[in-house]
């Protein structure tokens, strides 16, 4: 999704980092001074951008060794290089405050296994994926019959690494079938400047992505349902 | 030999000349005590530095070498030396270890045979070459004499610890031994203890020295030498640092000076002529006896032991790692780097982790890399300007 984000400046010393939408919103959700782990970090702009916004203790674990090398001339001394799809076990239990995957999920091998080790080794997780029941992706196949390409999912069908895409309804059904239960979702639109906005209607259809914040699903549902909100305006 | 010297000095990227310079200390009877129980003195400690130490004497790195290694890290100790120090690639100005920036030393280790103390070395006491009542040193022991090195060149805390292989045994034993001296650890393509497999393969490179017939329980000095033994051990240890694929490059099955096979004994396939001239060209330069008591320190080795597990030697690290592993590494595979990692991380302590993709094998820190180098480069100036 390289062509959505936006280069933001950090502090007055210059540093500055590369955002999408979706990570802003993830900034927003994450409260000062926690611990974060960042699944898939790339470049470490999340975690740079947490720990001069929020002054997290952040790590990163990272597939690729580029990645790392990005990460460590960012001056970001703690991340590991490691295969999602292997999981988490160097890990403790609840060692951190929150597990990040952002629009990571669909490539993993086994989404499940993941998201389990996920809020094993995180009191909370927030999860990010691009909704395919998106307008645009359905338009794109219901009328037009042809592989959706959209912002967020720009790759040709035959070189994709998407191999387990969800939609917004779909992610809330297995997070109740994985026990997990959903704190706080996030629908967003993005619109063509790159600003981004809440969905509250029709969110299934009208959000690009999504964003869930989860945790392991011990407690009963006291409510109806999660409680949804838009995130804090656009930080356009 | 002239062209040689200007070569050398209009080199921007080469430390030039240097002099291996040598520290001796634990005089008697203020001898060093070791693990084993023994003690040992004088001890006479080779090392080399490249740059100069700044005011605040907050730039100074220490690199460890591996098991032939020497003090000789960069540059050349004398305008017609045919190589440059064993690695010459990351030292120097604007290298990995830059050498305007950093005040590099580089320590060689007690029991070997590159100028320090070790079974080759005439004991005081008798007069001869200690052979084999030279005491079993460990790697806690070398770090011990390197203690010594660094006071005297009155550093208290070293920017960083850096080596590979026993190398980086050395950094571990250091930044456990020494929480308070090191801000900076760089332990590449190594591990807290050996497999059995390594082990093995050590105790098999020993074995060729000790039934070669000139070894004559170490008692060898002044009379002829256990070349074919030593020259076996190494040949064994020379597999280990390569990867199969690696092998395969570079050899194949691909015949020496031949077109058809001998049909005998004599070194039909390159692969087989190389590992000759490999364990000839290394007895030229190595003891054997040393190499019994490096392998020997190195089997020995067990950061953990002491203290239970991982998590407890590591409990008081203050500094922040940099841990790097091979992926075609066979002999410490990255899972023993990413155990060291997962024990940092138990601590608090921070930690990079990689592993480069290569083909070469455990020898490939030994070889140019850019990414060793940018990880390095990034490493050490963030860690530097986060600590002041």
């Amino acid at each position: 999704m390289g062509g959505l984000g936006e280069k933001i400046r950090l502090d007055d010393a210059g540093t500055v980092v590369h955002l999408t939408p979706v990570h802003q919103t993830i900034i927003d959700l994450i409260p000062e001074g926690t611990r974060v782990m960042d699944l898939g970090c790339g470049e470490g702009d999340l975690m740079l951008a947490l720990k001069v916004k929020k002054k997290v203790r952040a790590e990163g674990i990272e597939l690729s060794e580029a990645c790392i090398q990005a990460c460590v001339a960012k001056g970001l001394f703690n991340v590991h290089h490691g295969d999602l799809d292997e999981g988490l076990a160097d890990y403790p239990d609840k060692s951190v405050d929150f597990v990040i995957l952002t629009n990571t999920i669909q490539v993993l091998q086994r989404p499940m296994f993941l998201i389990r080790e996920m809020v094993r080794v995180g009191k909370r997780c927030i999860v990010s994926f691009p909704n395919f029941a998106h307008w645009s992706v359905r338009w794109q196949l219901f009328v037009r019959g042809r592989m959706p390409k959209t912002d967020h999912l720009p790759y040709e069908w035959y070189e994709t690494q998407n191999i387990h895409l969800t939609t917004i309804d779909d992610f809330r059904e297995f997070c109740r079938k994985a026990g997990l239960h959903v704190l706080q979702e996030v629908p967003l639109r993005t619109s063509r400047s790159g600003q981004h906005t809440g969905v509250r209607f029709l969110p299934n259809l009208l959000a690009d992505s999504a964003i869930f914040v989860l945790e392991e699903g011990a407690a009963p549902r006291a409510n109806s349902g999660a409680a949804r909100s838009a995130p804090h305006g656009s930080s356009g | 030999m002239g062209c040689k010297l200007s070569a050398i000095m209009d080199d921007p990227g080469s430390v030039g000349i240097v002099e291996t310079k040598y520290l001796t200390f634990a005089e008697p009877p203020q001898e060093m005590p070791l693990e084993c129980g023994r003690s040992l003195g004088p001890i006479t400690l080779a090392y080399e530095t490249y740059g100069e130490l700044s005011p605040a004497k907050d730039n100074a790195v220490l690199i460890l070498h591996a098991l032939s290694g020497n003090a000789h890290a960069a540059g050349f100790n004398h305008p017609h030396e045919r190589q440059s120090g064993w690695w010459d690639i990351m030292i120097g100005p604007g290298k990995g270890f830059d050498t305007r920036r950093y005040f590099v030393i580089c320590s060689n280790i007690i029991g070997g045979c590159k100028g320090s103390t070790g079974p080759n070395s005439v004991n005081p006491q008798t007069g001869r070459p200690y052979g084999l009542s030279f005491p079993l040193v460990t790697v806690r022991d070398m770090v011990n004499t390197q203690k010594v090195l660094i006071d005297h060149l009155g550093i208290d805390q070293l920017l960083c610890v850096v080596g590979g292989s026993l190398g980086g045994m050395q950094v571990l034993q250091w930044v456990v031994s020494c929480p308070e001296r090191v801000r900076l650890a760089i332990p590449i393509a190594t591990t807290s203890k050996l497999s059995a497999q390594a082990i093995a393969l050590d105790e098999v490179g020993r074995q060729a020295i000790q039934s070669d017939p000139h070894w004559k329980d170490g008692d060898y000095y002044g009379k002829a030498t256990p070349r074919r033994g030593l020259s076996i051990a190494r040949m064994i240890g020379h597999i280990t640092y390569l990867s199969e694929k690696s092998m395969h490059q570079r050899f194949g099955r691909k015949l020496q000076d031949k077109t058809e096979y001998g049909y005998n004994f004599l070194a039909d396939f390159q692969v087989e002529s190389y590992l000759r001239y490999k364990g000839d060209n290394f007895v030229n330069r190595f003891d054997a006896n040393s190499y019994l008591y490096i392998t020997k320190a190195m089997d020995y080795f067990d950061l953990a032991q002491p203290y239970g597990t991982l998590e407890q030697a590591f409990a008081g690290v203050k500094a922040k790692f940099l841990v790097i592993s091979f992926s075609s590494d066979w002999l410490f595979p990255s899972y023993q780097s990413k155990e060291i990692v997962s024990a940092l991380r138990h601590v608090g302590a921070e930690a990079i982790y990689t592993e480069i993709q290569t083909d070469y094998g455990h020898d490939a820190f030994l070889l140019e890399s850019e990414q060793l180098t940018s990880l390095i480069t990034n490493f050490l100036s963030h860690g530097r300007r986060r600590a002041s």
